[in-house]
């Protein structure tokens, strides 16, 4: 039965994979890639995944679809990235992804049964840290570096798409959304969910400590309601000069150095969260990464800005 | 086992509008046409779905989880119907 669940899940994501690459239209690929990375994230669940489902469903197909959606709007032009492959490097290529796909099948064959596993080793501490879903406590406690190694990506990514921003924008607000009024519709649908998805924000922060869900998952909620609210000419897109989104990016990386420094005073290393009060600082810092990933993703998807500071 | 019955019937009702909205998606001759035939599987299909999968959740909080998503899904493909239909004419409108 899961075997033929998985295959039925299998069968969209090669059929999409194949139309985004040869769909002729622009838009019709970024639609096919929303509706691959809906098909993705039902494969992860399929696959008891839940958690890497939904950041599946929240980063790699809302909002980089999002992302591509919004370049494709703003591109009126065609930009040409110089000649056309010709045949032969086609066929290079061609080989070299079925090469890659062999290989990477050959080596799941190759697996040892049963499979190696850290799970009973990643379960045991949990009780210390006060989390119950062992992904959460991978991210922010086993291998806190790489959490703030991405959100450190994160914010490199934000300065370098500042940096593609006019010289009379800098410091500004993006290219607003809607070059005209926004449909009714769109704002009756955005004052409907921003609540509903504000919740639900909540919830999935809260609830990360223990089931699938977490920091990250909920912020890009959030990002996506603020995007909302900007299509549907609700709430102004973030000023990137302004005091206050600077101070949003940096409380992130900068809380959880804090903590990490702290660790080294309390429990002997750096990101080390000392026993006692692991919890109220792990929510802590998540609150203040959370904030960070929010406004980041927002300016990323808004695209660099290129108007004066209040028009 | 009036539960089961009544999800049998809701579910394969909610499947057939599915297919019709699908068969009308692909066979529908203009892009208005379609949306309406598309936007009726979506609101109705997925109402008597999940109507016929709420004697299945178990608990009365599980049931109103499930109605919720048939709401939002519901506010939200209506608005993406309009707003498609809304681009359809700007872009009839161009040529």
């Amino acid at each position: 039965m899961t075997e033929l669940l998985a295959l039925t899940l299998a069968l969209p994501l090669l059929a999409g994979a194949l139309f985004i690459v040869a769909t002729a239209s622009t838009r019709a690929a970024l639609f096919g890639f929303f509706a691959f990375g809906l098909f993705l994230a039902l494969a992860w669940v399929a696959l008891d995944a839940v958690d890497v489902a939904l950041t599946e469903a929240a980063i790699g197909g809302g909002a980089t679809g999002l992302l591509l959606l919004r370049l494709n709007g703003r591109m009126r032009h065609p930009v040409s990235l110089g000649e056309p492959a010709g045949p032969r490097l086609k066929i290079a290529a061609g080989l070299l992804a079925a090469l890659v796909t062999l290989a990477l099948g050959a080596l799941l064959l190759a697996l040892p049964e049963p499979a190696p596993s850290l799970a009973a080793a990643t379960v045991e501490p949990l009780p210390a840290l006060g989390i119950g879903n062992p992904v959460t406590a991978v991210l922010i406690a086993y291998r806190a570096l790489d959490t703030l190694l991405e959100i450190v990506v994160l914010l490199i990514a934000v300065v370098g798409l500042r940096a593609l921003g006019t010289d009379r924008g800098w410091g500004g607000r993006p290219v607003p959304w809607p070059e005209g009024e926004p449909s009714p519709a769109l704002v009756f649908l955005a004052r409907l969910l921003i609540p509903a998805g504000l919740v639900f924000a909540v919830y999935l922060f809260w609830v990360g400590a223990d089931a699938p869900g977490g920091k990250f998952q909920a912020s890009t909620l959030v990002a996506a309601l603020w995007l909302l609210a900007i299509m549907a000419g609700l709430a102004p897109a973030p000023c990137s000069g302004g005091r206050w989104t600077g101070r949003a990016l940096a409380i992130g990386p900068l809380a959880f150095i804090v903590a990490g420094t702290i660790g080294i005073a309390a429990a002997g290393s750096f990101l080390a969260w000392p026993e006692p009060v692991a919890k109220p600082m792990i929510i802590a810092v998540e609150l203040a990464l959370a904030v960070s990933i929010v406004v980041a993703l927002v300016l990323l998807v808004a695209g660099p800005p290129e108007r004066e500071t209040g028009r | 086992m009036i539960a089961d019955l009544l999800t049998i019937v809701l579910v394969s009702a909610g499947a057939v509008f599915f297919l019709a909205g699908t068969v009308g998606l692909l066979r529908f001759p203009d892009p208005l046409s379609r949306l309406h035939a598309l936007t009726k599987a979506d609101s109705l299909g997925l109402g008597l779905i999940a109507l016929g999968l709420v004697p299945q959740a178990g608990s009365v909080w599980m049931a109103l989880k499930l109605l919720l998503v048939w709401l939002l899904v519901l506010a939200g493909s209506t608005a993406a119907g309009q707003m498609l239909a809304r681009l359809h004419r700007a872009e009839a409108a161009d040529d």
